[in-house]
């Protein structure tokens, strides 16, 4: 029989909706990251580069990009006659058909997938974050603990841990007490949301909670183990974690890779992230073409200005073009004379000659001001701006729009025109 | 698909110099991402080729390792794959290739095992765009023996001395053909892609090896012009051969031109190469860039004008780039000159040096300093 030491369960079945328009067609996991990258190649890389070769990804909203890009899992190596990569979409069955409805949920309905392996230890991840980590050498602290499960922990900033499940370790890691987005924390010590779990102790407890509406790791499993075991320890990380759930932290992220040593460096031969690359020819500047501190994908074609950005595979940056503190992702057209100020342009949009994009002076916006903060003008996949267009701060754009979707050729700060996509 | 692929990788080239002693001239990189035997692979994917083999012999170290999966073209397939062939030592035989059809000779059974009743065989050292489909067309159309494709140099592109000329009656029917004439004004050299009818393949081969014959054009193609219906196919579009230091240089050099990207990478059939997963290219403050192709994995803190970096250069602060060709994995520290170089692969310059190349010819350079010292 086959037995594999240690399976994970990726969880890319959410939306994230916190990156607006950005998720408009696809799923978080399969957003664009660093000019090359989706943000699931660095769970899926981290699982390679561990010797963790069976990994089954749960999916559920807008897979379909996600899919095309893992495929079968060759660029990760994931392509095994036993194990390599699987993906896992909610399924019909006999009786009780429903969607994943949590993130345990999402993993208790494929219990028959993780028994097909046979597995000591199951790893659970999430699609979202951008960071490097050995999972070997969690699992290593996991088994010396002899732990019921193990959670990747790291320490944040005081004030930012009431934006997460903070746990309360001693000098053991052994965890007495969680918060979930605590008001006054009494530690700073994050969950990454990274588990490792025996499996029979994460098989029962997924049984005995299976009725819990909207199953989840940290709001029911996690506590419950806690509960019956008083074995969770906290793994203590050190290294780059970035979570890119806002479109400011993913801006940010991105914006970060640009230092001239980055804190998060893609350029080193050890650890090594994979991708799905359709885009292999090389990069062209023309005569035109101006740059500082930058990072640009295969096959751009740069004739403009390009200056703290990054450019994606496959995008064109046309003559008198200027793009500053921005995103542009792959295969993206910025025609020329146009002007873009921290903005995210996702894939494939084209964008007009002469246009202004991020400009002027602040403003709430109107339809969702969580979501559209930050200063940032979002233009969704595959939407279309014609010319000479003036965008402001805090906007967003979907779907192919003409001069009569704006007034006065202008859309002011904090507004949106949405006309395509699920918003 | 009606025919299999046989691909001739196992030459080296005295006319490459000091690029020549790392690898095959079909494993030469080429257009910052590529190999040149990637064109000729991709030719034979996208015209539905499926079994293919390659031909390798001088010094296949970096080819191998190039070919190490045969994914990358998707070739990979129960109905088809991906051959290499080496020379190898059996029962009757016990010498190296001794020429490009006993190359063939030696592995006749993957000729005679084959089904597809036509071959197709290509040189892996050109850089070109062929629809395969369309030149067995005509060479069912003309009930050829064998096809020849034919382009028409010109002036000033390449010296035709260095490959077969061959002159065709109206009917494109091959009348004359002669390799590496001494001097000559014809301008319509060989190719280096021929199609024959498997059967007759084998026969051809089979006759040869008895006579000790070993050579595909010259024992073959010119010894049967007569006999046999020998007819050329005009190859239109891009073409050149790399095998010498200054095609290799102008063949890369042509990349920078906008017509030439869009030909081999714009349109729907394209070309296809081994991934490296090297991160993107970055651009730290300093760097200027002019007419440059550059490919993944680079870092950029100097000038690049008219020049192409491969995979993973490194350009220190205040360098200056200048009409030369990077190869992959070079370090160039700080304010280094080079001007019209080819730079080999995996040097390490040292800071403040300068390497010219002399006016008009391209001097190569090869450094073999401690890189973290």
């Amino acid at each position: 029989m086959i037995k594999k030491e240690m399976i994970a369960m990726l969880l890319a079945g959410g939306q994230g909706s916190r990156l607006g328009l950005l998720t408009a067609n696809i799923c978080k996991p399969a957003i664009a990251f660093g000019g090359k990258y989706r943000i699931i190649d660095f769970p899926l890389s981290n699982c390679i580069n561990s010797g963790v070769d069976t990994v089954g990804v749960l999916t559920q909203y807008r897979h379909l990009r996600l899919n095309s890009h893992i495929g079968i899992g060759i660029p990760w190596d994931l392509d095994r006659n036993h194990g390599g990569v699987t993906l896992l979409p909610p399924y019909e069955k006999n009786g009780s058909s429903d969607w994943y409805t949590g993130t345990a949920n999402a993993v208790y309905q494929n219990l028959e997938y993780i028994e097909k392996y046979n597995p000591e230890y199951v790893l659970i991840l999430g699609g979202d974050h951008i960071y490097k980590m050995d999972y070997e050498v969690m699992l290593d602290f996991h088994k010396s603990k002899g732990a019921a499960a193990t959670i990747a922990c790291m320490h944040v900033p005081w004030e930012e841990a009431s934006r997460f499940g903070v746990v309360i370790a001693d000098s053991t890691g052994n965890i007495s007490e969680f918060e979930e987005k605590p008001q006054n924390p009494s530690s700073n010590l994050a969950s990454m949301g990274i588990y490792i779990f025996k499996w029979d102790v994460l098989r029962e407890a997924l049984v005995t909670l299976k009725d819990q509406p909207g199953c989840d790791f940290g709001k029911h499993i996690i506590p419950y183990v806690q509960e019956k075991t008083h074995s969770c320890y906290a793994y203590d990380f050190n290294g780059y974690w970035k979570d890119v759930g806002t479109l400011g932290s993913y801006w940010q992220a991105n914006m970060e890779l640009l230092d001239i040593v980055p804190d998060f460096n893609l350029y080193e031969e050890f650890w090594k992230i994979y991708t799905n690359n359709d885009i292999i020819k090389p990069q062209y500047f023309g005569e035109d073409a101006h740059i500082d501190k930058c990072i640009i994908g295969d096959g751009a074609e740069i004739n403009g200005t390009v200056e703290s950005s990054v450019i994606g595979a496959g995008a064109v940056i046309e003559k008198g073009a200027e793009v500053r503190n921005s995103i542009v992702m792959q295969n993206s057209v910025i025609g020329s004379g146009t002007k873009l100020d921290k903005a995210i342009i996702a894939e494939s949009v084209k964008i007009g000659s002469n246009c202004v994009i991020g400009t002027g002076d602040y403003a709430v916006n109107v339809y969702n001001p969580k979501v559209y903060a930050f200063d940032l003008a979002t233009i969704a996949d595959n939407s279309v701006i014609p010319d000479g267009i003036i965008i402001g701060r805090n906007t967003a754009v979907s779907g192919e729009t003409v001069l009569s979707d704006y007034m006065d050729g202008e859309l002011p700060a904090g507004h949106v025109i949405i006309k395509a996509g699920d918003m | 698909m009606r025919a299999i692929g046989i691909v001739l990788a196992g030459g080296t080239s005295n006319r490459m110099g000091l690029l020549a002693r790392k690898r095959a001239v079909a494993a030469m990189p080429v257009a910052g991402s590529y190999r040149c035997i990637d064109f000729v692979l991709s030719n034979m994917f996208n015209s539905h080729i499926q079994r293919v083999a390659v031909c390798t012999q001088y010094n296949a170290r970096s080819l191998n390792q190039h070919l190490n999966s045969s994914k990358w073209w998707d070739f990979g397939r129960k109905q088809g794959g991906l051959y290499i062939l080496p020379p190898t030592v059996t029962m009757d035989n016990n010498s190296w290739y001794r020429g490009t059809a006993d190359a063939i000779y030696q592995n006749i059974e993957f000729v005679n095992e084959s089904h597809e009743p036509y071959v197709i065989i290509a040189s892996g050292d050109c850089v070109y765009k062929a629809d395969f489909n369309k030149m067995l067309e005509s060479h069912i159309q003309n009930k050829a023996d064998i096809t020849v494709a034919y382009t028409n140099l010109k002036a000033g592109q390449d010296d035709p001395t260095r490959f077969g000329v061959l002159t065709m009656d109206e009917n494109k029917r091959i009348r004359g053909f002669e390799e590496k004439p001494v001097v000559t004004n014809n301008m319509t050299i060989n190719a280096g892609i021929y199609i024959f009818r498997r059967r007759l393949l084998l026969e051809l081969l089979e006759r040869a090896d008895s006579e000790s014959r070993f050579d595909l054009v010259q024992d073959i193609i010119v010894r049967y012009r007569e006999t046999k219906r020998i007819f050329g196919y005009e190859l239109h579009g891009y073409w050149n051969n790399i095998a010498t230091m200054d095609s290799y240089y102008k063949t890369n050099m042509d990349f920078l031109n906008r017509d030439v990207r869009d030909y081999f990478f714009g349109d729907y059939a394209g070309i296809y190469s081994k991934v490296e997963d090297q991160p993107p290219a970055k651009y730290n403050p300093g760097a200027s860039m002019k007419n440059a192709l550059v490919s993944s994995g680079c870092i950029v803190n100097g000038t690049v004008e008219n020049s192409l970096l491969f995979r993973k250069v490194y350009v220190g602060n205040g360098c200056v780039v200048r009409n030369s060709i990077i190869m992959n994995d070079v370090y160039i520290s700080d304010n280094t000159v080079i001007e019209n170089c080819i730079v080999e692969s995996k040097a390490t310059l040292r800071p403040n040096s300068t390497y010219q190349g002399e006016d008009g010819s391209v001097r190569i350079v090869v450094e073999e300093n401690e890189r973290y010292s």
